[in-house]
């Protein structure tokens, strides 16, 4: 684990205070979260206070202080989505898997996290799981689709 | 081979660009040209839409299927991954073009669809029902019985500048892009004339930003033109963070080079030598064929240093957003590529004159940016020709919501909003009533019935309480609730408000608390709670006027749009959840009241034991019945009944 962020670190010497969300990102995407560990790392390679980096990570939305689930499953709620009842999709999702969005299943195989807008509002509502995008969903599809994804598990 | 053969045509379309315009009389040069641009093919291609919107609708599926029908059949065709054409209604799209024949196209073609349309594809047979259209050409056989695709509702009214390219050619071959007169009116450009010029002509154009505010463009970049410094920076800003808008992800899925030549004059004529693109995270595929385009723009020697050999450089760096919409604002989006909060700061000065790590800097919008290769190629006046007096050019809108036909089209300015909704997209889907449209995102407004006959430009956007915004276009139908609508686009602005300053911070927050106290079930024992609402009305009007003309940004400005516009025009709809507390299209859950037939009710309780209230009273094999005032409207009872007994009152 600290070996990946060191790696990034490293790959990025002198870098400078610009470069900060741009190496959040990338040790967001090697290690699924940002870990205290990570924060404080980056931190004295920067040379920047780690309440001022937590400032930073927790203004933006991407960020993430816990691990992700194994399917991390993002709901649109987009204009277009709403209008066309992803509300009562995004309550199903939390009733199947008893987790709110931002929350990991005790599991850990899912993971909710509620995103502006994907931009496929053609298709609303819009469900995006591990980068796979389920057009058109409904209360029932989704069902379907979780109950395929945990057979999977099984 | 191939790499040799990429050389060869690297060298060969370098040459042609050094030159300018490519001299079609000879032979070898026209006839590399009609390879390129496909006019002249030597065995079928099949295209297939691959934009975000194409693989939600399962286009990987069918890029699978395709390849698997061309090994068992073993032909010998070309398969490439297109942009998106906009039309996301019919998708996923598949194209086949046969030898010395138009074009096809063909609608909804998920994986399963794929054999029976090759099939009628290959052995010419022009009845298949997926059939969209064929594309017109000048040299190509007509296919009988087809009709043409621009003779389409969808497409004949539209006029196509930004989207030239989308979903026609492969996004990530700079061959085609250049074939088809690509960064031919960039060399020219910075040939023929000098920065200052390049910004007259953009403002003699008439073009205004697309992202929102609508200033014009050339304007904007005579302040940086004007300004010495031994650095200057060119903001794209591709952070499209309205939801209900995906034009900007189009445009750099299907036509990537369209935009890097668009930042390379822009960047010229304010005298920038580096360039960001703001990109959002949330649009993995863009970015990705963003990064291959610039990595053969600088192979071309098309960014960089010394651009050919001109005495010009530059270079573009993409930089991820992380997800807050706050930064469409240009300070706030600075701050956010300086590694810092996203927060925007009090202008004066404005960043054109102190920008980016203190710079002068100029940022636009994708769109406005896809805009300038065309103007520089065709000219000013082209340009001013299009349009209404004060808004120049085209616009993309995205539609969605209750609509028929879905999807990105690009229409000249002065176009109706009934002309959108009803002509070029087909209207309300099920036969449902028109009910209003929301344009601009959580900045803009409504539309309703009676002002559907406006045209769209800035000015006449404004005069109805909307705003052109980045062009997103939700159209509703009678079933949606417009409280509930206005509480959505509060609770996006409260969570997205960055927190600088108190009106936007607290003010959006206490109209939020307003809306839902509107739209929730009266708590009996909280006098206040009943007071705040019948206030609700007066009060939102007055706070939403103070956030207005108190907050920093833009954002906080606009932010009581949707409340406000909904207010004038829907205060029927207020008024009756406040004082009837009744939601007439049954959206505000809580508002509702079910009711249990005692006819069909067997007393199984399972009602009971769903109910997370213990609102339902009843014992076994006894009529059940539910408390009203502990109700919380959530249906779960009605989930749970197996014999239909509970429905909405």
């Amino acid at each position: 684990m600290k070996h990946g962020i060191a790696e990034i670190l490293e790959a990025r010497g002198g870098a400078k205070r610009d470069s900060l969300i741009p190496i959040l990102q990338e040790i967001q995407e090697s290690e699924g979260f940002l870990s205290q560990e990570a924060v404080s790392e980056v931190g004295s390679r920067l040379g920047i206070p780690t309440s001022k980096i937590y400032g930073v990570a927790t203004f933006y939305n991407q960020f993430r202080f816990e691990p992700k689930g194994k399917y991390h499953i993002q709901v649109c709620r987009g204009t277009a989505c709403h209008v066309l009842g992803s509300a009562t999709v995004l309550d199903k999702l939390e009733k199947i898997l008893r987790a709110k969005a931002g929350q990991t299943t005790r599991d850990g195989l899912f993971s909710i996290e509620v995103v502006a807008c994907i931009g496929a509002c053609g298709l609303a509502p819009v469900v995006n799981i591990n980068g796979n995008f389920y057009a058109k969903v409904t209360e029932q599809s989704l069902t379907e689709i979780i109950e395929n994804l945990k057979n999977k598990e099984v | 081979m191939e790499t040799a053969n990429k050389t060869e045509m690297k060298e060969f379309l370098i040459d042609q660009l050094l030159t300018g315009t490519p001299d079609m009389a000879d032979p070898f040069v026209s006839s590399k040209f009609a390879e390129l641009r496909r006019d002249d093919i030597a065995k079928p291609v099949i295209y297939i839409g691959t934009g975000t919107c194409g693989l939600g609708a399962g286009a990987e599926a069918t890029y699978l299927k395709t390849q698997r029908y061309i090994e068992d059949h073993q032909l010998d065709v070309d398969v490439i991954k297109v942009g998106c054409i906009g039309f996301c209604a019919a998708e996923p799209l598949v194209d086949v073009q046969l030898p010395g024949k138009n074009r096809i196209s063909f609608k909804n073609v998920t994986g399963d669809k794929v054999n029976d349309v090759l099939e009628s594809a290959f052995t010419l047979d022009s009845n298949n029902e997926h059939i969209l259209g064929q594309f017109r050409s000048e040299k190509l056989d007509v296919w009988e019985n087809v009709p043409f695709i621009d003779e389409h509702p969808f497409f004949a009214p539209q006029k196509r500048i930004v989207l030239k390219n989308c979903g026609l050619v492969n996004p990530i071959n700079i061959e085609e892009y250049v074939a088809r007169g690509g960064y031919n009116s960039f060399l020219e450009t910075i040939k023929k004339y000098s920065s200052f010029e390049v910004c007259d002509m953009i403002e003699k154009s008439g073009l205004r930003g697309r992202g929102g505010g609508g200033f014009p463009t050339g304007k904007k970049w005579k302040f940086a033109n004007g300004t010495e410094a031994d650095q200057k920076y060119l903001i794209c800003n591709a952070d499209e963070g309205d939801p209900g808008a995906f034009m900007d992800r189009a445009v750099i899925e299907g036509d990537p080079h369209r935009l890097i030549e668009g930042m390379a004059i822009a960047a010229f004529g304010i005298g920038a030598t580096k360039g960001y693109v703001y990109i959002r995270a949330e649009y993995p595929l863009a970015i990705e064929r963003l990064k291959i385009a610039l990595t053969q723009a600088r192979e071309y020697g098309l960014l960089g240093k010394n651009i050919f050999d001109s005495g010009f450089d530059f270079d573009i760096i993409i930089k991820m957003g992380a997800g807050a919409f706050v930064c469409g604002e240009e300070t706030a989006l600075i701050h956010s590529i300086e590694g810092k909060r996203g927060m925007p700061r009090p202008r004066p000065p404005f960043p054109a004159v102190n920008g980016l790590f203190g710079k002068p800097t100029i940022i636009n919008n994708v769109e406005t940016l896809s805009n300038l290769p065309e103007i520089m190629a065709r000219g000013e006046a082209w340009f001013a020709s299009i349009g209404t007096e004060k808004s120049k050019g085209t616009k993309v809108f995205a539609l969605s919501g209750n609509i028929t036909l879905t999807g990105l089209v690009e229409i000249p300015m002065g176009t109706t909003v009934r002309e959108i909704i009803f002509d070029i997209a087909g209207g309300i889907p099920n036969n449902k009533k028109f009910k209003s449209v929301q344009i601009g995102g959580p900045s803009g407004g409504c539309i309703t019935e009676e002002n559907l006959d406006i045209q769209v430009d800035y000015e006449s956007l404004i005069s109805v309480g909307a705003m052109m915004g980045s062009g997103g276009l939700v159209v509703m139908d009678e079933n949606t609730c417009m409280v509930d609508v206005a509480k959505f686009f509060m609770d996006f602005i409260q969570r997205e408000s960055c927190g600088k300053c108190i009106p936007c911070r607290e003010g959006t927050r206490r109209m939020l608390e307003i809306l839902e106290s509107i739209t929730s079930k009266p708590n009996k024992n909280n006098e206040k709670e009943a007071l705040q609402r019948f206030k609700g009305i007066v009060q939102l009007e007055k706070l939403g006027k103070v956030i207005k003309e108190t907050s920093l940004c833009g954002l906080g400005q606009t932010a009581p749009n949707p409340v406000l516009s909904t207010l004038k025009w829907f205060r029927d709809e207020y008024e009756s959840h406040i004082y009837e507390r009744k939601c007439d299209p049954n959206v505000c859950t809580e508002l509702r009241t079910y009711k249990i037939d005692i006819d069909l009710c067997t007393g199984c309780m399972a009602c009971v034991r769903k109910c997370p209230v213990n609102a339902i009273v009843g014992a076994r094999k006894t009529h059940h019945f539910i408390v009203e005032d502990l109700c919380i409207g959530c249906g779960s009872c009605v989930d749970a009944c197996k014999f239909d007994a509970i429905s909405i009152s």
